[in-house]
């Protein structure tokens, strides 16, 4: 096919969706990554757990960046390009070595993943010393800068990436003085705290809170609150670990519609965006899926492109809107083409909860399961189009 | 003219500036530029370390200051000189204007006297709008302004390069900057300052006390200081780069008898800013946020501006205004009998006023002490630009990497700020000159690629034991 595909950002997703497509016979398929090396932030991740669900393999974040780069032979993969602004229509303007520029192609398919939200944007209180980061900024000293920011740093969250943070501290010979966490339970599933007292011997705190950052140069504490307490934790760094975000300037800035649940693009059942030129996929969707299952919905999104390229997919201005009520904080994909096939709604919920998640149509119930929701945890239900009739906006609610 | 090489001839100054903020760059830049040997004195590891970094990144016309006052005439004059030297020496202008707006019948019924405050302070293009003119001009703000007043002068700067500038300027024309040297104390002998340092002692002929939040006890060295400093800290709020178009310029508050109150502008960098807070405490260095202060921030911001509530939190900051007890204006004064030139107080208008300090600074000296010989041909050092407005290094053919692409700062632009003259010598400092690690995500991408580059530079660089500050 002679038809050029553009591909925003070569983490997992996007080199996945580069490798399809090249397979599948696009000729003219383009990678342009920012960074001087693809592979994304699976590159700073030096601790295994990777490419299970994709490659079927147990790897190390690095050996997973390298084999998805290898895989993707054949693609053209531009690093050092920076893609400045997105204009109607699928075509991009680039900063290269080159100076500013522009680039045209049939597609382009956004796969910028995603960042950890840092202490800013936090509004926490205190001092600002050195020796506050996020997991993401201390994973990428550490593995690959060799470098030891601090020597007792607190974990700030329980997601997964919190535990994350807690190999590498142990990679770096950094031991922290203790995981804190605001709700009752940890974030990642159990027995990640188990694990994190018995093998590295880090108390977890639930129900605690920072409240602020102590230190004129660098940290010298952090105060905490529990149970209504306030104490002084002693330490010389702070993790803010999680509390993901899309990567998602590009879309802020640019013409296509952003969703305020997700802060992702906003996509139909085809991973297309508002302008159908263009397409989403991974991270940048919302926060945050492991890498398996980017690279998987890179895929499935190569799929889609392929059926554009070849003029099949169902027109955009047909789809229905997806809204949400209740507890959740987002859905996707926020618009759906329906035809034969049942689609998939993914949300999550904004508290932990036990309620009924309903899918209305119209004020019509379609489907309804009692559950337990908790953040961070992916909620999936089927949409079946042909119990949808004609109707138009549908409904997922969680109350 | 490093700071090492000035050694051993440097032994008596014509001139010491104390203080290596925005007051005492300027005063740096224009003593050297008028022909003293002139030698600039900062405690921090790097220059704009204290008041000067925290402030609100605003050139003001001065319409609204007390009629007569010496922080009127400053301002007036120090907008001024900004205006014919920034371009020879790169410096960026968002000649926006500002909109004050009044939010209640209350403060509508005081806009007339701020706009014949105005005209006595000869700003004479400021008048007073109506609603409906207000909406016009500035879409985007609240439909509960009830009117205001358009001030078309006021504008937006960049607050770290301007500084620099004048110390880097002051630098290239034979003057010497002494970084982490602290003055801690100093004796007149036969007309001339001993001042002993944290770095060992110099002789100045005139000591001119620019120091900000510590400019009592500078003070004291030479009497009793008349003026007690009580530092008022403001903490500020700036919101992504996708907000920048939520406004067109400057949204100001009716002042109130003590602060300008609460302002929403757009920034040099392409952010949009809410701030300052007012609050006054005795600690002359500890600018802590402060979660709740934030929070109000950000709601009054949204109340004034109804569509920042969907935009994200960059980054917070606190500054330090070095308010004094006994009075709001500034305290400029000479004191021939000592041989000492004071220049304490000022506080939020400093960025703008910096270079009308520092002309008026130059008159005293010449009415008490001497008269000078300007530089005949002096050096016009263009800075990097750093506003998002203007040309930047990433966006040029033949560019090194982007290391920090939130801000989007190259390694040539980091490699520049760490080489002399006034290299960076601390985080703080490589970031006011780069931008980098300063954009939404703090530093999540590429704090290790920044870090790598200083320690291949300067592998004795405060860092990380040693830095000042990680963020903005």
């Amino acid at each position: 096919m002679k038809e050029a595909v553009l591909i925003i950002g070569a983490g997992p997703a996007g080199l996945t969706a580069a490798r399809c497509l090249h397979e599948a016979g696009v000729e003219q398929v383009e990678v342009l990554e920012r960074n001087l090396e693809a592979g994304g932030l699976p590159q700073s991740c030096g601790h295994p757990g990777w490419g299970m669900m994709d490659l079927h393999r147990f790897m190390r974040g690095p050996s997973y960046a390298r084999e998805l780069v290898r895989r993707a032979a054949g693609v053209t993969i531009s690093t050092g390009v920076t893609v400045t602004r997105l204009l109607p229509g699928g075509s991009v303007e680039v900063l290269d070595s080159g100076g500013l520029g522009t680039r045209s192609a049939s597609a382009v398919l956004l796969t910028t993943g995603i960042r950890e939200t840092p202490r800013p944007a936090r509004l926490v209180s205190g001092t600002r010393p050195w020796g506050v980061t996020t997991t993401g900024a201390f994973q990428d000293m550490v593995y690959i800068g060799g470098m030891r920011p601090f020597k007792r740093p607190v974990i700030v969250g329980t997601e997964w990436v919190s535990f994350s943070a807690l190999l590498t501290a142990r990679h770096g010979g950094i031991r922290p003085v203790a995981m804190i966490e605001e709700a009752s339970r940890i974030t990642a599933r159990r027995p990640a705290d188990i694990l994190a007292r018995g093998l590295f011997g880090v108390p977890v705190l639930t129900r605690t809170r920072l409240t602020e950052i102590l230190g004129t140069k660098r940290v010298e504490g952090v105060e905490i609150e529990r149970d209504g307490k306030l104490s002084i934790l002693d330490c010389d760094g702070v993790i803010f670990t999680g509390l993901f975000t899309p990567e998602a300037t590009l879309v802020r800035t640019s013409h296509l519609a952003l969703d305020e649940g997700t802060f992702g693009p906003a996509i139909d059942n085809h991973w297309r965006c508002s302008d159908p030129a263009y397409f989403a996929a991974g991270n940048v969707l919302r926060a945050v899926e492991h890498s398996g299952m980017a690279a998987a919905e890179g895929a499935a999104a190569a799929r889609s492109v392929l059926r554009a390229l070849r003029g099949d997919l169902p027109r955009p201005d047909e789809a229905v809107r997806v809204r949400t009520r209740g507890a959740l904080a987002y859905a996707y994909p926020q618009r759906l083409c329906l035809g034969k096939e049942p689609i998939v709604l993914r949300a999550r919920a904004r508290v932990r909860l036990k309620g009924e998640l309903r899918l209305t149509a119209d004020d019509i119930l379609l489907s309804r399961r009692r559950l337990e929701a908790l953040p961070e945890r992916r909620l999936t239900v089927k949409v079946d189009p042909a119990k949808l009739g004609g109707r138009n906006d549908l409904t997922l609610a969680l109350e | 003219m490093t700071e090492r090489a000035s050694g051993v001839q440097a032994d008596v100054f014509d001139v010491a500036v104390v203080g290596g903020g925005v007051v005492g760059c300027a005063a740096f830049r224009e003593f050297t530029l008028a022909g003293a040997r002139c030698v600039l004195l900062e405690r921090n590891a790097d220059l704009i370390d204290g008041a000067s970094k925290g402030n609100s990144g605003l050139l003001h016309t001065g319409f609204d200051a007390k009629p007569g006052s010496l922080e009127a005439r400053c301002v007036r004059d120090g907008y001024r000189t900004y205006l014919e030297v920034r371009e020879r020496l790169n410096l960026p202008l968002m000649a926006t204007g500002a909109i004050l707006a009044a939010w209640t019948q209350e403060e509508r019924e005081r806009l007339p006297a701020i706009v014949a405050r105005a005209q006595a302070n000869h700003v004479t293009d400021v008048r007073q709008i109506s609603r409906e003119e207000l909406r016009e001009l500035e879409p985007g703000v609240s439909d509960a302004a009830v009117g205001g007043i358009l001030a078309p002068g006021e504008s937006i700067i960049d607050p770290w390069s301007a500084p620099f500038a004048y110390a880097l300027q002051g630098v290239l024309n034979g003057g010497v900057v002494r970084r982490s040297t602290e003055v801690l104390g100093g004796r007149l002998v036969d007309g001339i300052w001993r001042l002993s340092t944290s770095k060992g002692s110099l002789g100045a002929r005139v000591v001119i006390n620019c120091a900000g939040n510590f400019g009592d006890l500078v003070e004291a060295i030479a009497r009793p200081s008349p003026f007690t400093i009580r530092p008022r800290k403001g903490q500020f709020v700036i919101f992504d780069k996708s907000a920048f178009g939520l406004v067109r310029g400057i949204l100001l508050p009716v002042p109130n008898e003590r602060t300008k109150g609460v302002v929403v502008s757009r920034t040099a960098y392409g952010n949009l800013i809410v701030g300052p807070t007012a609050e006054d405490q005795e600690d002359r260095t500890k600018a802590t946020v402060d979660r709740k202060q934030l929070m109000n921030l950000i709601a009054q911001g949204v109340r004034m501006v109804p569509a920042l509530a969907g935009h994200q939190v960059t980054a917070t900051y606190a500054g330090l205004r070095p308010a004094t007890l006994e009075t709001k204006d500034y305290v400029i004064e000479a004191l021939p009998g000592q041989r000492w030139i004071t220049a304490s107080g000022i506080r939020s208008t400093g960025l703008t006023a910096a270079l009308g300090i520092a002309k008026h600074l130059r008159g005293l000296y010449e009415e008490n002490f001497e008269t000078l010989a300007p530089l005949g041909d002096p050096v016009w050092p263009r800075v990097q630009n750093l506003s998002e407005g203007g040309p930047r290094r990433a966006f040029q053919a033949g560019r090194a990497e982007i290391v920090c692409h939130c801000e989007g700062v190259t390694r040539d632009d980091i490699e520049e700020a760490l080489c002399e003259p006034l290299s960076a010598r601390s985080l703080g400092g490589l970031k006011r000159r780069t931008r980098c690690m300063m954009g939404r995500c703090q530093g999540f991408y590429c704090s290790r690629r920044v870090l790598q580059i200083v320690g291949e530079r300067i592998p004795d660089f405060t860092l990380p034991a040693d830095s000042q500050d990680a963020a903005a």
